[in-house]
């Protein structure tokens, strides 16, 4: 075992972990945070995805034990007391989601992509979220959202 | 109805607080792994699980003997195409026998599921491998390894309908056309795995389930058949569904593990499928080889069609394995009027995942056949693939109008559809430069390609499901009560997982009742919240649930008008109904809002005598007939010749699924459809080796689409209301996976016609593309040399291709 | 799935690293962004038991401008890569080809020292670093050494790291501005692995090919050159591209595989081979 410090969605959590305790079961199952979620084993779907120091990381390809001391945003720390981050705003009133299983990940993919680059055209969008897939929407509405966050639609 | 509201689903979902089925977390809830098969066909000759008992934090561990007693109906089938369909049994773990990769062996529960998991590995397991049958064609020769010893054959049934004199019209066509056409096997993906937690019921006896499931109703009824556990002792709790595509329609033998194992333990227990097991062990789709002919006259008249199919079961039958092919027969007939028919499928067991319901089920493989062949005909009597489609197509029809294949669609207008298809995609300027590139040996060359489909949807007739050979009960049923409070609950039988009916459903309740739809509460997916309920599939859930709850809200309306009678002392003959108010005729200013009617309806104290309390109406709606979607699909592709790769660059369609609720969701489906059916066109195949191991075993070698991948869809669509419910509609959940298909095959043909191409199957990948060109230019691939292209030098050789 | 269970060392230092592996012995791995690794791990294809995490290590994660060459730290991610000015103004192709590594995710975790490190030939890194003629720096029990790129890759996921050696360092040449450049890669989906991948980097001199260094992805055990091409276009005119690049295939050994036949991959490595040489001299 392990002790590992971690601030997760502003809060510090300190924690005994198994080295191979994966961190998107460090967040669900040590930490109760069930809004990041396992859709694949091998790093493609990026249903997992969450921010590690700001930059979308695949929490199912990385150990808790590599968190230590790093801070991690996920889906359940975006809304900032109580009010959405542009990006949920987006997705909601593109129709950028239907059952919902990859939309944590999508959407902190792409707040990922508009820390990197603000103003992505659309092929930079694209691009950007190949390894997050979504098998509800076909993308199409996921695009646009994140051209609305990013401040070209309204 | 008719407004994009945006979607009441959403907010639990942008926010991390769904609640996936992977969420629940019981006290005492142990955690349970399976331990698969690595052989496609085997014989167990040695399983010794104490080793794995022996482990910390195991607290059981199970072979299929161990519980054999516990599922007497085995994982059950519901279908039975004919009277001598061969249906093997199925145990939830297998006892002598594994028949397919992914075939389970034996089961472990521990505290936690890294225990779980490492305990499987020191299970003692000796397999004796056996020949295996993965082809379907080599599969019903004599003397072929059979997938169950205990059957003579591996044929699972033998199905034939035949309308009109076919042989007859193909002996005096003018014309001819026999091509086979292969539908791969798919993989659903939904991105959530499958995951169930069975548990006692706390403080009342039986049991829970709860599943990631699209169907709770159907798992409430199979699990009981499955385990003998009586009906009114299960629930199932479907809670937030990450997707299903149909994967999700089947009750599988983890939930009935889980159950089992719950009620032997007396312990809450959890099965999570990791994304390696979806793979192998939730079912797959399509798996059809067609053998397909048409007859025609030199004009492009269609006289005959004749499908003959062979089907892959897989090793076993899951809840509709056999009916799916057959449910899709009669679509082979397409949108065209003629008059002869026949469809022979023949089921075949191989040692494979099984197949059933993949998004469409049925109706895309009927619709790729037909769509193929009619661009086949067209070439072959040098017309334009529209103008053969238009002379066979139905004149307009807005009431039910047989087939050739002994359905009656409800109705239809297939001209207005293609007409604004070509319309939308100038149709004139992409054959102006088609001929441009054609004419500059543009190594990228431009396709056209068309599909004109219709779909079977709203299943179903409850009637007609018997005659399909799986029993009835179409119906789907809604209760909607108005509270003391004026606020609205719906509870229906349909199972929502991504459709959004929670927001259409208010919206058809809300203009029905005069409320907002936000006063509406829509409760789903719990056996207990809506004890009757036949669940989402087969795009039936607003063609049947969303017309329950629509006749739900009028007999509510009218119990209301009854009781705003009473309340204004007036004759229910005068009384209007608008905008959530009754009034008297004639007198506006004499009125009550539902609302205040709810809350006399409530405290019963001053409604007419003899009258129930309350507003609390149920409807079951078993509808008359099926409904038929259709439309005009126009895809647009760019071949790069020198490399084989497609790149869609613009997809028109135009489809017709009645008048629309919600006009956004409607889109959203037709994305997602479309989406899907593009990547069975060029992307997707469940690939096994001659051993039988699933060779795309995981998301790395199995090609799922991402966001670069696929297009921007421009839609419109016509409105030909439907005559098989009330409000017209249709249905639009597989609309674009039917469509899509043939569509993008056809463009790409299209594309390549010039070079001789006149085939290619599916997926379209780039070898694929670039074997099919070196072979139509009778050149072996080996002497293909670099710089060909169309022009060998080209200036424009690097356009396209790799971005 | 998950890995089964394994101890963890984070190494402090690069000696620490090196004394944990000796410590350990050949049953430890190195740990850096994980993301060759951990897969593995979960799919229970790699059981190590320990891992020493070098991620932690101060001091790798540099791009240096260092005379004629940058020096870039093994734990750079390919997303720094992507971003850096340097790399953008020196070596275009290495920050290029970061870029279409795996997904951004992958990109923020991964470096491009485990990139090197896995010597896997389908990986779009080696067989830049090859094309580059770059330099790998690696330190050992022993001290340190420097192994050029095409000494460096053995065979299939086997280099010529000794198992008691880290990669610190990969060093490759800053470009001159007559130098233009280009990876084409090859794959089913943006996401995948190459089928093939081709790295051109063409010295341009007075209107023709000076030399050019072409350095193929998926064509063998290895990253490999294409000398017969190489040698071609060697003071050859850019009308004798289309030419030369028929023999980009030659000397190679593609497997056949479900994503694409060797046959197709040695039609491809011709096509690519042309259009990467074509963009690199319009570059």
């Amino acid at each position: 075992m392990r002790r590992i410090q971690v601030e997760v969605n502003g809060v510090t959590y300190e924690h005994e972990v198994e080295p191979r305790l994966l961190l998107v079961h460090y967040l669900r199952e040590t930490l109760n945070l069930t809004g990041t979620m396992v859709g694949c084993n091998t790093s493609n779907c990026g249903a997992c995805t969450v921010l590690l120091d700001d930059e979308s990381v695949k929490s199912c390809t990385m150990l808790a034990v590599q968190a230590d001391g790093q801070s991690i945003t996920t889906i359940q720390g975006l809304a900032e007391n109580g009010d959405w981050h542009p990006m949920q705003t987006a997705f909601h009133e593109n129709h950028g989601l239907q059952c919902g299983y990859c939309t944590p990940g999508m959407i902190l993919a792409s707040v990922s992509l508009l820390n990197e680059n603000p103003d992505p055209n659309e092929e930079e969008i694209r691009e950007a979220l190949e390894g997050n897939y979504c098998r509800c929407t076909g993308y199409e509405n996921i695009i646009k959202s994140v051209q609305q966050a990013a401040g070209q639609t309204s | 109805m008719g407004g994009g509201l945006a979607r009441k689903e959403d907010p639990n979902l942008v926010t991390g607080k769904a609640n996936w089925t992977d969420n629940i977390k019981l006290p005492g809830m142990l955690h349970m792994s399976l331990l698969r098969s690595p052989f496609a066909h085997a014989k167990i000759t040695n399983l010794d699980v104490s080793a794995a008992l022996d482990q910390p934090g195991v607290v059981a561990a199970y072979t299929g003997a161990d519980l054999a007693d516990e599922w007497p109906g085995g994982v059950p089938c519901a279908a039975t195409v004919t009277e001598d369909q061969k249906t093997p049994f199925q145990g939830p773990i297998v006892q002598d026998e594994v028949n397919y990769m992914g075939d389970v062996v034996a089961a472990v529960v521990a505290t936690d599921r890294y225990t779980a998991q490492d305990a499987l590995e020191a299970i003692e397991v000796d397999y004796e491998p056996l020949d295996v049958v993965m082809e379907m064609e080599a599969a019903l020769e004599d003397g072929a390894t059979l997938v169950h010893e205990d059957m003579e054959d591996n044929l699972c049934f033998d199905w034939k309908a035949e309308a009109g004199d076919v042989e007859g019209a193909f002996e005096q066509a003018d014309v001819v056309i026999k091509e086979r056409y292969i539908q791969q096997r798919l993989i659903p993906n939904a991105i959530e795995p499958r995951a169930t937690v069975a548990t006692q019921d706390p403080g009342h006896g039986g049991y829970v389930v709860y599943s990631a499931t699209q169907v709770p109703h159907l798992a409430k009824i199979v699990l009981s058949l499955s385990t003998g556990i009586p009906e009114n002792q299960i629930r199932v709790v479907a809670p937030d569904v990450g997707g299903g595509f149909g994967s999700k329609l089947n009750v599988y033998r983890e939930e009935i593990m889980a159950l089992v194992i719950a009620k032997k333990l007396g312990t809450p227990v959890k099965w999570v499928e990791d994304r390696s097991e979806n793979y192998q062990a939730t079912i797959q789709g399509r798996g059809q080889l067609q053998d397909m002919e048409v007859a025609a006259t030199n004009e492009g008249r269609i006289l005959a069609v004749r499908a003959t199919l062979l089907d892959d079961m897989g090793a076993y039958l899951q809840l509709l394995t056999p009916v799916i092919s057959v449910s899709g027969a009669a679509m082979f007939a397409g949108v065209y009027t003629f008059d002869a028919f026949s469809c022979q499928i023949k089921g075949v067991f191989t040692n494979k995942t099984p197949t059933d319901a993949y998004r469409g089920a049925g109706r895309p493989e009927a619709a790729y056949a037909i769509e193929r062949i009619v661009d086949s005909l067209a070439r072959r009597l040098d017309m334009d693939p529209i103008e053969v489609r238009r002379k066979n197509f139905y004149e307009p029809f807005d009431e039910p109008t047989a087939t050739p294949a002994g359905l009656e669609y409800d109705s239809m207008n297939m001209q207005a559809a293609v007409d604004r298809a070509l319309e939308l995609s100038d149709y004139e300027g992409l054959r102006e430069e088609q001929q441009r590139r054609r004419e500059n040996n543009d190594p990228v060359q431009l396709g056209i390609g068309f599909s004109t489909y219709t779909e079977i949807c709203g299943l179903g007739p409850s009637q007609a499901l018997a005659g399909l050979g799986i029993g009835g009960a179409g119906w789907e049923a809604a209760n909607v009560r108005m509270l003391l409070t004026g606020k609205v609950e719906v509870a229906t039988g349909t199972s929502p997982h991504g459709q959004g009916h929670e927001t259409s459903w208010s919206q058809i309740a809300a203009d029905a009742l005069g409320v907002t739809p936000d006063d509406v509460e829509v409760l789903h997916g719990d056996t207990a919240v809506s004890p009757m309920g036949r669940d989402t599939y087969g795009s039936r859930s607003l063609a049947v649930g969303g017309i329950a709850v629509h006749l739900a809200c009028e007999k509510v309306v009218d119990k209301a008008k009854k009781i705003a009678a009473h309340m204004l002392e007036a004759s229910e003959d005068d009384i209007e109904f608008e905008g959530g108010k009754f009034s008297v005729a004639g007198s506006p200013d004499q009125s009550v809002a539902i609302q205040d009617v709810s809350a006399t309806a409530f405290l019963g104290a001053n409604i007419p005598e003899g009258m129930e309390p309350g507003l609390n109406e149920n409807m079951v709606f078993d509808p008359p007939n099926f409904t038929f979607p259709f439309g005009a699909h126009v895809c647009v592709t760019e071949t790069d010749t020198e490399t084989g790769k497609v790149r869609i660059r613009d997809y028109f369609a135009v489809d017709d699924c009645g008048p629309v609720i919600n006009p956004v969701i409607v889109d959203g489906q037709l994305h997602g459809g479309l989406a899907q059916g593009i990547a069975q066109a060029l992307y997707e195949e469940a690939i096994y080796d001659e051993d039988g191991t699933l060779v795309t075993g995981s998301m790395v070698d199995y090609m799922i689409p991402g966001a670069p991948e696929l297009p921007n869809y421009t839609l419109d669509r016509t409105v030909t209301p439907s005559p098989s419910n009330p409000l017209g509609v249709k249905g639009v959940g597989e609309a674009g996976t039917i469509g899509a298909p043939p569509a993008v095959i056809n463009s790409i043909i299209d594309g390549l016609s010039p070079l001789g191409v006149t085939h290619i199957d599916m997926p379209a990948l780039p070898m694929r593309v670039w074997e099919a060109i070196q072979q139509a230019r009778g050149e072996s691939a080996g002497e293909w040399t670099s710089g060909g292209g169309i022009q060998a030098e080209s200036a424009d050789a690097t356009q396209g291709g790799d971005e | 799935m998950q890995p089964v269970s394994f101890d963890y060392e984070v190494a402090e230092s690069v000696d620490h690293a090196i004394d944990l592996l000796k410590e350990n012995g050949e049953d430890a791995k190195v740990l850096a962004g994980g993301h060759s690794l951990i897969p593995l791990l979960r799919l229970r294809l790699a059981a190590p038991t320990v891992l020493v995490d070098v991620g932690r290590i101060d001091g790798l994660n540099y791009v240096r401008d260092d005379g004629d060459q940058l020096a870039i730290g093994a734990l750079t991610h390919h997303r720094q890569l992507l971003h850096n000015e340097l790399v953008q103004e020196h070596c275009g192709i290495l920050g290029y080809t970061a870029g279409l590594l795996g997904d951004p995710s992958v990109q923020h975790r991964g470096t491009i020292g485990g990139a090197v490190s896995h010597g896997d030939p389908s990986g779009d890194m080696p067989s830049v670093i090859r094309a580059l003629e770059g330099e790998i720096v690696v330190q050992g029990p022993d001290g340190g050494r420097t192994i050029s790129a095409e000494d460096f890759f053995l065979d299939y996921l086997y280099t010529a790291l000794d198992p008691l050696e880290i990669v610190t360092e990969v060093r490759v040449p800053k470009l001159s501005s007559d130098t233009g450049w280009s990876y084409k890669k090859f794959s089913r989906r943006s996401q995948d692995w190459a089928i093939v991948g081709v790295a051109a980097v063409v010295e341009k001199s007075n209107g023709n090919i000076g030399s050019a260094r072409i350095g193929l992805t998926s064509m063998g055990s290895t990253p490999i050159r294409a000398t017969a091409v190489e040698e071609a276009l060697s003071g050859a005119s850019p009308d004798d591209v289309a030419e030369a690049a028929k023999s980009a295939d030659e000397g190679t050994s593609p497997a056949s595989d479900d994503a694409a036949s060797e046959e197709f991959r040695r039609h491809l490595a011709r096509v690519w081979t042309r259009r990467a040489v074509e963009e690199a001299l319009g570059r």
